[in-house]
């Protein structure tokens, strides 16, 4: 059972880019606050991207013709660990890095291949994705923003929401309806690539609860969009985001959201002198479970790497993975509440706080716990 | 798993598949013979897996050793193989002939002359000691094992003074290393009985009806069937990785492996309960000789808690500033310095 999810080894080409790009972002980046770099994945900063794009590391699995690296999943597993790792802000280039970009190297024409993917090995656009709607949100097949044809080109109206940092991106790859009703469910759906510029969009970003702005609501009001914006077959769309879902919920992302907190918790331990049997078990068990869900995340690069679509192993990785890193602040907080002689100093209260309401997203965003087990439940046979 | 594995995986899962059939579990279990097990296993050349080749054994590294373990877990081989493989190796390395009877571990503690239910005792000739320098080969007489008193129980307290001795031989291994050793054999078994408990409980969850329909068909339960494969994804994994370093494995890579599968044992089998119902409580069933295996398991040489804490703690005393480093050079050196 999920025969493929078993120890394999980062090739040491791919290991030997992890010091250079270490250093890089130290140069990039200096010091910056615990609380800043807890945003790592919301973390937004294009001069930042473009300087990953000049260096060579992001498109690192495009093939070298559309400039991209011409390595596979396992470079890239390097690179977002390594950014992961200092709270690098990744949040500019990450959704075209992680499944725009593969997206269209898989299923768009060459004209497509050739307008977008340089431009995203770049650093230069941003995309975002368009899946989730008000009335569309686990239950995606009942999306009900609608493109029709006007001779050649599409006429796009509705609406989609939760759309991280559409704000920001140049463009979105939306999920719509191109044909039937949404009662006909998967059949009928293709992807489009919006251009956030186009008359007649509208974008509202939402407030989260930490204050921060990240999310957005975007509206479409009869959006004029050329024949050239359809990706893939015309009713596809299913079947490729189910595709694009495999390379969104399999990353380190989804295992490291918490590490920074994690780090400076045992710095402050050190700092504090204390190695209570309580502190260092509830370490050992982090350690141990991040080390194992490292090389469970390691597996299903693996199984990119083989060209293979791990739909299944991504759903089992990202579901113990987000359980992970939601236990950290969970757990942190207890520990730190319990010795209010060593208070923990401002950016670690705050950067705990800040995961603590933050950390629901991590089961949220990528598709739901319920969701996945739903998955491996089918894996298993039972549906 | 890689070819090289399979090669070896698959003519000992046949083996197992003939020798070690829960019939002749519960036979072993009541007191019944363990030669129709023994004698093949010893016959097959698998107890000398770790044995180097000059010494007339097979020399895998420990990684491939793993599945074997694995193996062993899924049918509840009822011998101390793992325990005897490394023995063997052992012994064999210290010009020792060893004997052909199942070896367990045991390391002599000044504090307690009793090693409490050590796994599969009860069918064991012989115990291979620990001491900090020196390995002691000494056979298990009557005197020096005590029934745990668990119904159908094979592990047995044992007494090392009582221990008759064979031969010694200097220690070739760090101190500490039969805990560690037999935390990745124990780790890798929990791994391979958790697979054989979730197909046991997916097939019963697909044959139980009611309410009109298998249970299987409830949300509810397949919620929870989720979630005791990702347990059991994570358990195989941990197992893997205790074995990953080579012989024998550091404290660093058997605390992961150790800890990881020690904590999946309580929600694996409460999962496989629940869904079982009361049919998974009585003896008649095979999901109890599962159970009662893996909880064995998961307690000798230390549950998830005691490995949290020496993990923890040598992290904490060192001065690594990042987990994801911690990770990444355990995996790529099979130990820590951090």
């Amino acid at each position: 059972m999920f025969e493929s999810l078993t120890l394999s080894a980062l090739p040491a080409e791919d290991e030997s880019l992890r010091n250079p790009v270490r250093a890089l972002v130290r140069d990039l980046l200096g010091e910056r606050p615990l609380a800043q770099r807890a945003r790592s994945w919301m973390g937004f900063d294009p001069s930042f991207s473009q300087a990953l794009g000049k260096a060579g590391y992001l498109g690192l699995t495009l093939p070298t013709r559309y400039g991209g690296g011409g390595r596979g999943p396992f470079a890239r597993f390097v690179v977002i660990e390594e950014m992961l790792r200092v709270g690098a802000p990744v949040a500019a280039h990450c959704i075209a890095d992680r499944q725009s970009a593969p997206l269209i190297l898989n299923y768009g024409t060459e004209a497509q291949r050739a307008a977008y993917l340089p431009r995203i090995a770049r650093g230069e656009i941003f995309f975002c994705i368009g899946m989730s709607e008000p009335g569309a949100g686990s239950d995606l097949a009942s999306v009900r923003s609608r493109a029709v044809r006007s001779g050649e080109d599409w006429i796009l109206n509705g609406s989609k929401i939760w759309t991280t940092y559409a704000h920001h991106d140049q463009y979105m790859i939306a999920l719509v309806r191109t044909s039937g009703a949404s009662g006909d469910r998967r059949a009928g759906l293709s992807q489009l690539i919006v251009d956030l510029s186009a008359p007649g969009i509208r974008i509202r970003p939402i407030t989260d609860l930490t204050g921060d702005q990240h999310f957005c609501e975007v509206f479409f009001d009869d959006v004029r969009l050329g024949p050239d914006a359809l990706v893939g077959a015309e009713g596809a769309g299913w079947d490729q985001v189910i595709a694009e879902l495999a390379f969104e919920r399999s990353g380190p992302e989804r295992i490291y959201s918490s590490v920074t907190l994690l780090d400076a918790w045992i710095s402050h331990l050190r700092r504090a002198g204390r190695f209570s049997d309580s502190s260092a078990r509830l370490a050992g068990s982090f350690l141990a479970q991040l080390a194992t869900l490292r090389e469970l995340s390691l597996a299903v690069t693996a199984s990119l790497a083989r060209g293979e679509s791990p739909v299944l192993e991504a759903s089992v990785v990202k579901d113990l993975g987000t359980t992970f890193e939601q236990s950290i602040p969970t757990c942190i907080a207890d520990d730190l509440g319990a010795h209010p002689d060593e208070p923990p100093d401002r950016e670690l209260y705050l950067t705990l706080m800040y995961l603590t309401h933050i950390a629901p997203s991590f089961s949220l965003r990528g598709g739901t716990r319920e969701i996945l087990r739903g998955i491996i439940a089918r894996g298993l046979g039972l549906r | 798993m890689s070819t090289p594995d399979n090669e070896l995986l698959e003519p000992f899962e046949r083996l197992l598949g003939e020798i070690s059939a829960t019939t002749r579990l519960r036979d072993i279990e009541r007191g019944g013979s363990v030669e129709p097990v023994w004698e093949p296993l010893l016959e097959s050349g698998f107890l000398d897996a770790l044995t180097a080749t000059e010494h007339g054994g097979a020399g895998l590294d420990f990684a491939q050793i793993g599945a074997l373990l694995q193996a062993a877990g899924r049918r509840l081989l009822p011998v101390p193989f793992g325990e005897t493989l490394v023995a063997r190796a052992l012994l064999a390395g210290a010009g020792i002939a060893p004997p052909d009877r199942p070896i367990v571990l045991v390391t002599r503690s000044a504090e307690n002359a009793w090693q409490r239910a050590v796994p599969l005792a009860k069918v064991a000739g012989y115990a291979l000691i620990e001491t900090d320098e020196q390995l002691f080969l000494r056979t298990l007489p009557q005197s020096s094992l005590r029934d745990v008193g668990i119904a159908a129980s094979l592990a047995a307290d044992v007494h090392w003074p009582s221990t008759a001795e064979v031969a010694s031989a200097p220690s070739p291994l760090p101190a500490g290393a039969f805990r560690s050793t037999t935390a990745a054999v124990h780790a890798a078994h929990i791994a391979g009985a958790a697979e054989q408990v979730l197909k046991l409980t997916v097939a019963h969850a697909g044959q139980r009806v009611q309410f009109g329909k298998p249970i299987a068909q409830a949300q509810a339960i397949q919620q929870q069937l989720a979630v005791m494969a990702e347990h059991t994804v994570m358990a195989r994994m941990a197992a893997q990785i205790g074995c990953s370093g080579g012989f024998p494995p550091s404290a660093a890579t058997a605390a992961v492996a150790k800890l990881v599968c020690s904590s999946a044992v309580p929600q694996l089998t409460a999962i496989a309960h629940a869904v079982h119902g009361a049919i998974g409580i009585s003896e008649e069933h095979d999901l109890q000789l599962f159970v009662r295996r893996l909880h064995e398991w998961r307690l000798a040489d230390g549950p998830e808690s005691y490995w949290a804490l020496r993990l923890g703690t040598q992290y904490l005393q060192g001065n690594c500033s990042s987990s994801i480093d911690f990770a990444r050079e355990m995996r790529q050196t099979g130990d820590t310095t951090c």
